[in-house]
């Protein structure tokens, strides 16, 4: 796959239409960044990109349609150093972000690191404020924070109740098909993510009785494609992944592990990564390592934020829309 | 005779029962733990995602000690399953002492780009 043809939007962003308009492999294009203002739309083959400023008109005019959810990601409880000293009060500001939604999101997906240190009492106040949302049901996959001394037993107990292995499954709703994978499991020295052959082996059958019409979201703590292998920013067999879901018109790719948003699209694959609810962590290769972001206060908030996601029947992909907590 | 037998075989018991007491009194926490001060040891830091020094070279019975120094918590992970910490928060530590010669790589299970090794000679 590859990797470092990403760009950096820095500014507000007009609408730009894709190059050729139909054969779109290839084409690396949008790149949306925490806290820029700026935000992607891939409808029937045409990029858009709008600044945040046009948010609201969107959601009621482009971004409404069959199924609406919102993705929160590495909300971290437990994290108390300088970067954000109240992981508690991002979290319940995310929530009450979702609340506020012009249409209740039909569920919520947390893409991982739930908790910092795998302690029962982060998970308990993960779960409190969650009990908060206007959206009833959440779906999970494990962050390496959420499986630390016990190999996932807690995360399993608590989130995995009837999923596979180590706790991947899927389900359907309103037409889309959407899997959740773990590759956070027995990483090895000096790689990256892992996903495994048993997982593997049953996405495979899992997506073979599937139409190729189906839209398909995949999601996923650690980014399925190759944001940064130098920090670990990647997984080592996604591509056999993805080679199981080339059939389909659309395919969702939702991640989260780097605490910054950022969006690639490849072929059939959108691939979008989520920001944090707890801590930023700097831009690839920007930092002598990717530990937590310390910035100015009154900034933290713009870079921390939730991700709501819509299905229009008939559109080619589904649009994946940013949103920072101020 | 009998019971000159009986006072050597009394004193002699008493001279063991005293050897062990001084052996134990000898053996508090405190004298013990100047035995172990006794020992060589090594530090390595974890900061920055990185293992620093990366290589350590020991000599046997050496007792390597692991801090994080990090904002993130890590681990330190045998490549080979000879040793695991738990979870180690920031500034907290693991130690272990290896005994026997040979090299040791070892990495951080929670990022596994963090990797580093042990020589022990």
């Amino acid at each position: 796959m590859p990797n470092k043809e990403w760009e950096q939007k820095t500014d507000r962003a007009r609408p730009e239409p894709d190059h050729d308009g139909i054969d779109r492999r290839g084409f690396l294009k949008c790149m949306a960044w925490a806290g820029t203002g700026a935000f992607c739309v891939m409808q029937g083959g045409v990029l858009k990109s709008y600044s945040l400023s046009s948010l609201g008109e969107l959601q009621k005019k482009d971004v409404a349609g069959e199924l609406s959810f919102v993705q929160i990601s590495d909300s971290h409880m437990g994290f108390n150093k300088p970067a954000n000293t109240d992981v508690t009060g991002t979290l319940k500001a995310a929530i009450e972000k979702v609340n506020a939604l012009p249409t209740t999101p039909e569920f919520l997906l947390h893409t991982g690191d739930i908790s910092h240190l795998s302690k029962p009492e982060e998970f308990d106040t993960v779960d409190q404020i969650l009990k908060g949302a206007s959206v009833k049901t959440a779906f999970y996959v494990p962050g390496e924070h959420d499986v630390l001394d016990d190999d996932g037993k807690q995360y399993r107990e608590r989130y995995g109740k009837g999923a596979k292995g180590s706790g991947w499954y899927s389900f359907d709703k309103s037409g889309v098909h959407l899997i959740g994978l773990v590759n956070v499991m027995n990483l090895k020295a000096g790689g990256l993510g892992t996903l495994g052959r048993e997982q593997l082996e049953w996405m495979e059958k899992d997506v073979k009785k599937l139409k190729s019409s189906t839209p398909i979201v995949v999601f996923a703590h650690i980014p399925l494609w190759s944001v940064y292998p130098e920090w670990g920013w990647g997984t080592e067999d996604s591509a056999q992944a993805l080679t199981y879901l080339k059939k389909f018109g659309s395919v969702t790719v939702l991640n989260g592990h780097i605490h910054q948003t950022m969006q690639k699209v490849e072929g059939n694959v959108t691939f979008h990564t989520a920001s944090s609810t707890a801590f930023p962590q700097p831009e690839p290769g920007k930092a002598p390592s990717p530990g937590p972001m310390k910035v100015p206060a009154g900034q933290l908030r713009s870079l921390l934020g939730i991700t709501n996601v819509s299905y229009v029947r008939g559109r080619h992909t589904l649009a994946v829309v940013d949103s920072k907590l101020t | 005779m009998r019971i000159g037998l009986r006072t050597i075989l009394l004193a002699g018991s008493l001279v063991i029962a005293t050897i062990l007491l001084f052996g134990y009194i000898n053996n508090t926490p405190a004298a013990y733990a100047q035995a172990k001060q006794e020992r060589s040891t090594a530090e390595v830091k974890l900061d920055n995602f990185s293992f620093g020094p990366a290589v350590t070279k020991v000599s046997a019975g050496t007792t390597v000690t692991w801090i994080n120094r990090d904002d993130i918590p890590h681990t330190v992970a045998s490549t080979d399953k000879a040793f695991k910490s738990k979870v180690m928060d920031t500034d907290e530590k693991f130690s272990y002492t290896f005994l026997k010669a040979g090299t040791y790589p070892y990495f951080c299970s929670i990022h596994p780009k963090m990797t580093g090794s042990v020589e022990v000679q």
